[in-house]
C-alpha cells in the first residue's frame, strides 16, 4: 500500500487513472451480465465489489493522491462503485425472480389426488332436523322444554285426559316399566311435557318440546318402538285455532319453502279439542301431481297433502289438570314426527336405516340436514 | 267400519250422481277418517251372466268328480253353453253365475274357452270366492230363487258386484260412526241432505204370541248394565237361509256370513251401532241375568277357549252359571247352533269401562266390544231387537213372543256453554244462528238463554260431555278450513337454556373432530353387562325393568351408551366401513337408592280436576328413576387414513381420551386424568376422567376380552361420561388469558422417574416447581429403555417461559428449571436425565 502523502508530493498512481477505473467497472459488469445464477453472481459480487476486489484496492489508493485530486478521484471511484452495486442488485433481482419462477414451477402438485387424510364427522339427522325445528320457535320467543323419557303414567295419561280405562290408551302401545301397575311407563307422546311445562313455569307459556317416545311397535320399513317427536305448547289468554293455524303454517314455511301450507283436519285426541290432524301441502309438486297420472309425485303419493302430525285446542280439562283457570287462559298444542319428516323431506324410504346405527347414514348429512 | 254405498243410499236420499269419493271427501272434512274407497269384486271386468243348468254330465275317471254342464246364458249370449265345473253343489234348473270367455275375474284371471278334461269349456261357473264376495270356495254360487233372476240377466248387478265400499278409521270419541246410522247421518249432514233416524222407527212385530213365555231377564249388578232386554222367538227354522243381499251387505263389511240367526245380529248392529247377541233357548236355565263373574272362575266362549274369569269380569250368566262375557263374546254352550229353533236375542247396554276391563284382561276384543267401548247409544238395544226379531221371523219363520226388560232411570247429558265459545275458540266469527244449526244437526236440542245454550246430548253421542266437545262440533261442520291463519306474537324468550346449549357444544364439538353421532335403542339385557365386564355388584346393574319387553333377553333399560354403540360399530363393520368413530348422546335409566326393578303395587295417582300438591307432584317424581344424559364414543379403525401421504394412522386409546377432553373442552373444561381401572377398559389403559374432582367418566382402551365377547376389532377404544355432571361444572364466562408479549424463553427438560409414576403427575410439578413465570409444560416424548436405568422412564418437557414486563434472563431461566427439578426430586424422586 502506498503511504500517506501527507507532503504534497504528486506520485502517480496508476490504478486511479480514468480508464483503468474504467476497465474495472467494465470487467465488473461483463462478469454480472455473465453470472446465470445467484450462486455465480455471489462469486461476481466477492470478485468485484467484495473487500478484496480491485475498485476496493483502488479506493484505498486514494489516501496517497495530494488534496487537490482526492475529491475529484473520489468522485470517480464513488460513480464506479455505485454503478457495479447497482448493476449487481439489479442482476440479483433478476435472478432471484427466475430462481423463483422456477421453483414454484418444480414444486408443483396435483391438486386433484385425494386430501381426505381424517374422516369426516356428522351428527345423527334427527338431532339436526329438530334443533332446526326448534329454531323456528326460539325464533319466535318460545323456549325449549324437557322431560323425563321414563315418565309417570299420571303425566303421560291421567292428567292428558286419557283415564285408565279409555280406548284411547290402547291406541298406543305401552312400554310398562317395572310393572302394568306401577304407574311408570316409557313415554308414549312427548305430550306428558306439555303438563311439566304448565306445571313448572309461568303463565303464559309458550314452547317446543322435541324428544324420544316409546311404542311397542316392531321395527320395520315404516315402523320403529323409538321414535321421536316434536311437540309445540302454547298457553295464554285468548289463544284461538286461527293462532294454531297460523303458527303451523309458519313452521311449514320455515321448513319446507315460502308458501308451503298446512290442512287441518277433525281428529281425535283426548287432550286437545278440538282435535284436528295437520296436513302439510306438498312441497314438492304444491298439488299439481294430484289427478294428472301423467306427473306423479313421489312426496306426496300425488295425494297433494302430506300427513305430518296432529294438533288442536288444549282440552279444558287437561288445564284444570295444570291448575290453570280455564276461564282465563286456553291454549293450543301440535306434535308431529321427526323421523317422518326427515323420510318426506330427504327421501328416507326405510325407517331402519335411521336407527341401525350405520355410520354411512348419519355421515351423509354432516351437520346439517 | 266398512259400509257399502247402497246402504248408505237406504237411509238417505244422496243424488245418483255423488260418487263414493265424493262422498269420502266430504266425511273426511268431517272429521271422520276413510281410510280407502274399494269396491266389491274388485278387479272384476267383463260380463257375468245368469244361467240356469239345464243337463249336468258326471264325468268319471278324474281324481275328482268333474261335472259337463249344459248352461243356458240367455240367446243374447249365444244360449246354451258346455261348461266344465268342479263343483257338486247345484243340481238342473239351478240358476248360477257364469263368467263368459274374455272376463277377468279379480286376482288378474283372464278367463277363455279352452280345452279340458275332454270338452271345450266355454266359460266358468263362479264361486263367491272366485268373484272376490267372501271366501267360500266349497261350491259355486247358488242364487236364490227368492232372489227372482232370469237366464240372461246381469249377474254383476245381481250379487252386487261393484257395489262400491267405505272403509273408515273410526277414532275412540266416535263409536256412533261404527254404524250405517251414524255415517249416514254424517253423510247427510256434510251435503245438506235431511235425514231421517230410522233407528227410532220401531219395526212392527206380531203381537206376542201366548204359546210360550217371554224369558225373564234381570240385572244383578247395576255397574253392568243400565239396560238389558230379551226377545224371544219360538218355532224358528234353523236351516233358513240368509237372503242374498244382507249376504252381500255382510260380505262387503268384511263380514262372513254364517247363519241366519248369526247374520241377522250382525247386520242389525252394522245397521244401528247395538250389539246384539242370540243364545239357543233350549240351553238356557232360569233368568238370564247381567252380573259380575264374582266367585265364578270358568267359562267356555265361542271360540271354544277355556277362560278363567276375574271375579270384576262382567258376564251374562243363568242358573247354570256364567254364559257369556257381557259385551264381548258369548258362551259355547248356549250358542245358536243349525239345531236352534228357539232364539233368545239379547240386547243391552253396557257399561263402556267394565268391558273395557273385561276385554283387556281376556285380551279379546270383538266387534260388540269395540262398539261398548266406544260408547253404544244408551236407549236404542229395544229399537234393535225389534229390527232383528221382524228379519229373523221375516226369513226364518218362528213366533214372536215378547220381550221382557231391565233399566235403570236414565236422564241425558245437558251442557252449558256460553254462545261465544265456539267463536272464541276458533278466532273467527260465528253467530248464534250457526251454532245452534250446527248442533242440531248433530241431534242435540238446543234451548238459548241470556249469553250462553243449554244443550241436551243425543243419546248416541256420549262422547259430547263438555263444552269444548260442542265447539268441535261447531267449528268441524263448517270447515275447519274456515278458521284463518294467525300467527300469535309470543312474549320474549331466554332462548336456549345453559345446558341445551351446552349440549349442542358438546354435539358439534365432537362431530367437528371426525365423531359421527348414533341414536341406538336404549334396550339391554344382563348379557350385554357381562359382554362388558360389568360387576354383579356395579351400579350399572341396577336398571329399571320393561314390563313387556319386545325381546325376552332385553329386559332392561340402558345403564350405559356402550351395548348399543358398540352394536352399531358391529353393524357398520359387518357393512364394510373399517374406520369408525360413532357417539351417542342420550339418556342413561338408573334405579335410585330404594327403587325395586319392579316399581311400587301403590303409585300414586293424583286427581286430574286441579293441580295436584307439591307433595303429590314429589311422590310422582319418586317413582322415577335417575334419567342423566350420557355421552359416550367407540373408535376402530383409522383415525388417518392411508394414502398417498403414508400409512396413516390407527385409532387407540389415546384418541379416546383425547375426545374426551375435546367434548369437555368444548365447554371451557379441562378435563382431569388419572390412571382408572373400570369395566369394560384393560386395566393398563384406562383413565379416570373428573372435573373439580369429581368423577364423571373412563376412557381408554376396551378390555381384550371385551374386545372377545363383543365381537369387535383388538384395540378398540371408548369413552364414557355423564354429559350433565360435565355441564353442571361448565364454566359461565370463560376468563380471559394474558397474552404476553415479551419474548418467550424455551426450554426442555428431561426427568427420569420410576416407570409406575403417571406423566401426569410430574407435569404438574413441574409446573408448579417452575413457578409463575413457567408458561406453559408440554410433555414431548416418554422413553424407557438402555439408555435410563430398568423400572424407569424418562419424561422430556418442553418449558416455556415468559415475564410479562421484561425480557428474562439467563439466571431466571436457569431458576425456573432447577425449581421444578427440584420439586420433581423431592415428590417423585426425579433425577435429571443424563446426569
Amino acid at each position: 500500500m502506498s503511504a500517506p502523502n501527507k507532503s504534497y508530493d504528486p506520485v502517480g498512481v496508476a490504478s486511479l487513472e480514468a480508464e483503468a477505473i474504467d476497465a474495472m467497472v467494465s470487467a465488473a459488469l461483463a462478469d454480472i451480465e455473465t453470472a446465470t445464477d445467484l450462486d455465480a453472481l455471489k462469486a461476481v459480487r466477492l470478485a468485484h465489489a467484495g473487500d478484496k476486489s480491485p475498485l476496493a484496492l483502488a479506493n484505498r489508493e486514494i489516501g496517497a493522491l495530494p488534496p487537490a485530486a482526492k475529491a475529484e478521484v473520489g468522485k470517480r471511484m464513488g460513480a464506479a462503485r455505485g454503478a457495479v452495486k447497482q448493476a449487481i442488485e439489479q442482476r440479483e433481482a433478476q435472478l432471484a425472480a427466475e430462481r423463483d419462477a422456477r421453483v414454484l414451477v418444480e414444486e408443483a402438485v396435483d391438486v386433484t389426488v385425494p386430501t381426505d387424510r381424517r374422516l369426516r364427522g356428522a351428527r345423527h339427522p334427527l338431532s339436526t332436523l329438530m334443533d332446526r325445528m326448534a329454531e323456528v320457535f326460539i325464533a319466535m320467543g318460545y323456549e325449549i322444554a324437557e322431560g323425563p323419557e321414563v315418565e309417570a303414567e299420571w303425566f303421560n295419561f291421567d292428567a292428558l285426559n286419557i283415564p285408565p280405562d279409555h280406548p284411547a290408551r290402547s291406541m298406543q302401545d305401552t312400554f310398562f316399566v317395572g310393572s302394568s301397575e306401577s304407574g311408570v311407563v316409557l313415554r308414549t307422546q312427548t305430550s306428558p311435557i306439555q303438563l311439566r311445562a304448565m306445571l313448572d313455569r309461568e303463565l303464559p307459556v309458550y314452547v317446543v318440546a322435541p324428544g324420544r317416545v316409546y311404542r311397542t311397535d316392531e321395527l320395520d320399513a315404516t315402523h320403529t318402538p323409538v321414535f321421536h317427536q316434536i311437540e309445540g305448547l302454547a298457553i295464554d289468554e285468548g289463544i284461538t285455532m286461527a293462532h294454531l293455524k297460523g303458527t303451523l303454517d309458519h313452521l311449514a314455511e320455515a321448513m319446507f319453502g315460502a308458501g308451503v301450507r298446512t290442512r287441518l283436519r277433525p281428529s281425535y285426541f283426548p287432550f286437545t279439542e278440538p282435535s284436528a290432524e295437520l296436513d302439510l301441502e306438498c312441497f314438492v309438486c304444491r298439488g299439481a301431481s294430484v289427478g294428472d297420472p301423467s306427473n306423479p309425485c313421489r312426496t306426496c303419493g300425488s295425494e297433494g297433502w302430506i300427513e305430518w302430525g296432529g294438533c288442536g285446542m288444549v282440552n279444558p280439562r287437561v288445564l284444570r289438570a295444570a291448575g290453570i283457570d280455564t276461564d282465563r287462559y286456553s291454549g293450543f298444542a301440535f306434535g308431529m314426527g321427526v323421523e317422518r319428516t326427515l323420510m318426506f323431506r330427504h327421501g328416507v324410504t326405510d325407517m331402519r336405516d335411521m336407527v341401525e346405527g350405520d355410520i354411512r347414514f348419519s355421515r351423509a348429512f354432516g351437520l346439517e340436514v | 267400519m266398512r259400509v257399502s254405498m247402497d246402504w248408505i243410499r237406504d237411509w238417505i236420499d244422496l243424488p245418483a250422481d255423488i260418487t263414493a269419493r265424493e262422498v269420502a271427501t266430504r266425511l273426511i272434512d268431517a272429521g271422520l277418517e276413510v281410510e280407502s274407497v274399494d269396491s266389491l269384486g274388485e278387479g272384476f271386468s267383463g260380463t257375468a251372466l245368469v244361467g240356469r243348468v239345464d243337463q249336468i254330465e258326471e264325468l268319471t275317471g278324474f281324481k275328482k268328480p268333474i261335472r259337463w254342464c249344459q248352461v243356458d246364458v240367455g240367446s243374447a249370449a249365444g244360449g246354451v253353453r258346455g261348461i266344465i265345473c268342479g263343483a257338486s253343489n247345484f243340481a238342473e234348473g239351478d240358476h248360477v253365475v257364469v263368467a263368459l270367455p274374455g272376463t277377468t275375474l279379480p286376482g288378474d284371471f283372464v278367463i277363455s274357452a279352452r280345452e279340458t278334461y275332454g270338452h271345450t269349456s266355454d266359460g266358468m261357473i263362479c264361486s263367491e270366492r272366485e268373484l272376490g264376495l267372501g271366501d267360500d270356495h266349497a261350491g259355486i254360487i247358488v242364487l236364490d230363487p227368492a232372489d227372482e233372476t232370469t237366464v240372461g240377466q246381469d249377474a254383476a248387478g245381481v250379487l252386487g258386484l261393484g257395489t262400491e265400499i267405505l272403509d273408515i278409521a273410526v277414532t275412540p270419541d266416535r263409536g256412533y260412526a261404527l254404524s250405517v246410522r251414524g255415517i249416514a247421518r254424517e253423510v247427510a249432514t256434510a251435503f245438506g241432505l235431511a235425514f231421517t233416524d230410522r233407528t227410532l222407527d220401531l219395526v212392527e212385530l206380531p203381537a206376542p204370541s201366548d204359546t210360550a213365555a217371554p224369558w225373564d231377564c234381570s240385572v244383578a249388578d247395576a255397574s253392568v248394565a243400565d239396560l238389558f232386554t230379551l226377545r224371544r222367538i219360538v218355532g224358528f227354522d234353523p236351516k233358513a237361509p240368509t237372503p242374498a243381499w244382507m249376504r252381500r251387505r255382510l260380505i262387503a263389511a268384511g263380514m262372513r256370513p254364517v247363519s241366519l240367526a248369526v247374520d241377522v245380529t250382525n247386520y242389525v248392529m252394522l245397521e244401528h251401532g247395538q250389539p246384539l247377541h242370540a243364545f239357543d233357548g233350549s240351553t238356557l236355565s232360569g233368568t238370564v241375568r247381567a252380573d259380575r263373574a264374582g266367585a265364578d272362575r270358568r267359562l267356555v266362549t265361542l271360540d271354544h277357549v277355556e277362560r278363567t274369569l276375574d271375579p270384576d269380569d262382567i258376564v251374562i250368566r243363568d242358573d247354570s252359571g256364567p254364559i257369556g262375557l257381557a259385551g264381548t263374546m258369548g258362551g259355547l254352550a248356549t250358542e245358536i247352533t243349525d239345531d236352534s229353533t228357539d232364539i233368545v236375542l239379547e240386547a243391552a247396554h253396557f257399561d263402556p269401562v267394565a268391558v273395557a276391563r273385561t276385554v283387556r284382561r281376556h285380551r279379546l276384543p270383538s266387534e260388540a266390544s269395540r262398539r261398548f267401548e266406544r260408547g253404544v247409544d244408551r236407549v236404542i238395544a229395544p229399537y234393535a231387537s225389534a229390527h232383528a226379531a221382524q228379519l229373523l221371523i221375516q226369513f226364518g219363520g218362528g213366533t214372536y213372543v215378547g220381550m221382557t226388560a231391565w233399566e235403570s232411570p236414565f236422564e241425558p247429558t245437558v251442557i252449558t256453554m256460553p254462545v261465544d265459545l265456539p267463536s272464541r275458540t276458533a278466532g273467527m266469527p260465528i253467530d248464534i244462528e250457526t251454532v245452534v244449526t250446527r248442533l242440531q244437526a248433530v241431534g242435540c236440542e238446543v234451548e238459548i238463554d241470556t249469553g250462553s245454550l243449554t244443550v241436551t246430548i243425543p243419546t248416541w253421542r256420549p262422547d259430547l260431555t263438555d263444552p269444548a266437545d260442542l265447539v268441535e262440533e261447531v267449528i268441524r261442520l263448517g270447515g275447519y278450513d274456515a278458521v284463518p291463519s294467525i300467527l300469535p306474537a309470543a312474549p320474549s324468550g331466554f332462548g336456549l337454556t345453559r345446558e341445551q346449549r351446552l349440549r349442542r357444544r358438546v354435539a358439534l364439538a365432537l362431530a367437528g373432530t371426525g365423531v359421527v353421532e348414533v341414536l341406538s335403542y336404549p334396550f339391554i339385557g344382563s348379557e350385554d353387562l357381562d359382554a362388558l365386564l360389568i360387576s354383579d355388584v356395579d351400579v350399572r346393574r341396577a336398571a329399571p325393568l320393561l314390563a313387556n319387553p319386545l325381546r325376552d333377553e332385553q329386559p332392561m333399560l340402558r345403564t350405559t351408551l356402550l351395548p348399543g354403540l358398540l352394536a352399531a360399530v358391529r353393524r357398520s363393520l359387518s357393512r364394510g366401513s373399517d374406520d369408525i368413530a360413532l357417539s351417542e348422546m342420550g339418556r342413561v335409566f338408573q334405579l335410585r337408592e330404594g327403587q325395586s326393578p319392579s316399581g311400587v303395587t301403590d303409585a300414586p295417582r293424583p286427581g286430574v280436576h286441579e293441580r295436584p300438591s307439591s307433595e303429590q307432584l314429589a311422590a310422582l317424581e319418586a317413582l322415577l328413576p335417575d334419567q342423566p344424559r350420557h355421552l359416550a364414543a367407540v373408535f376402530t379403525g383409522h383415525r388417518e387414513r392411508a394414502g398417498w401421504w403414508g400409512p396413516g394412522a390407527e385409532f387407540d386409546w389415546a384418541d379416546a381420551i383425547q375426545a374426551a377432553r375435546d367434548a369437555a373442552a368444548a365447554v371451557g373444561l379441562e378435563l382431569e386424568v388419572a390412571q382408572g381401572s373400570d369395566a369394560p377398559f384393560h386395566p393398563g389403559r384406562c383413565a379416570q376422567l373428573s372435573v373439580s374432582g369429581h368423577v364423571i367418566g373412563y376412557a381408554g382402551e376396551l378390555h381384550p376380552r371385551v374386545i372377545v365377547s363383543a365381537s369387535i376389532p383388538p384395540r378398540t377404544a371408548a369413552f364414557e361420561l355423564d354429559l350433565d355432571v360435565l355441564i353442571h361444572h361448565a364454566i359461565d364466562a370463560v376468563p380471559a388469558p394474558q397474552v404476553g408479549t415479551q419474548p418467550v424463553a424455551k426450554e426442555d427438560l428431561a426427568l427420569v422417574v420410576a416407570a409406575d409414576v403417571p406423566a401426569a403427575d410430574v407435569a404438574a410439578t413441574v409446573r408448579e416447581g417452575g413457578g409463575d413465570l413457567l408458561e406453559s409444560v408440554r410433555l414431548f416424548d416418554v422413553y424407557t429403555g438402555p439408555q435410563v436405568p430398568d423400572g424407569s422412564k424418562s419424561l422430556a418437557f418442553s418449558l416455556r417461559l415468559r415475564a410479562p414486563d421484561r425480557t428474562l434472563s439467563a439466571d431466571e431461566i436457569a431458576a425456573v428449571r432447577d425449581g421444578a427439578l427440584e420439586l420433581a426430586t423431592q415428590r417423585h424422586g426425579a433425577t435429571l436425565r443424563g446426569s
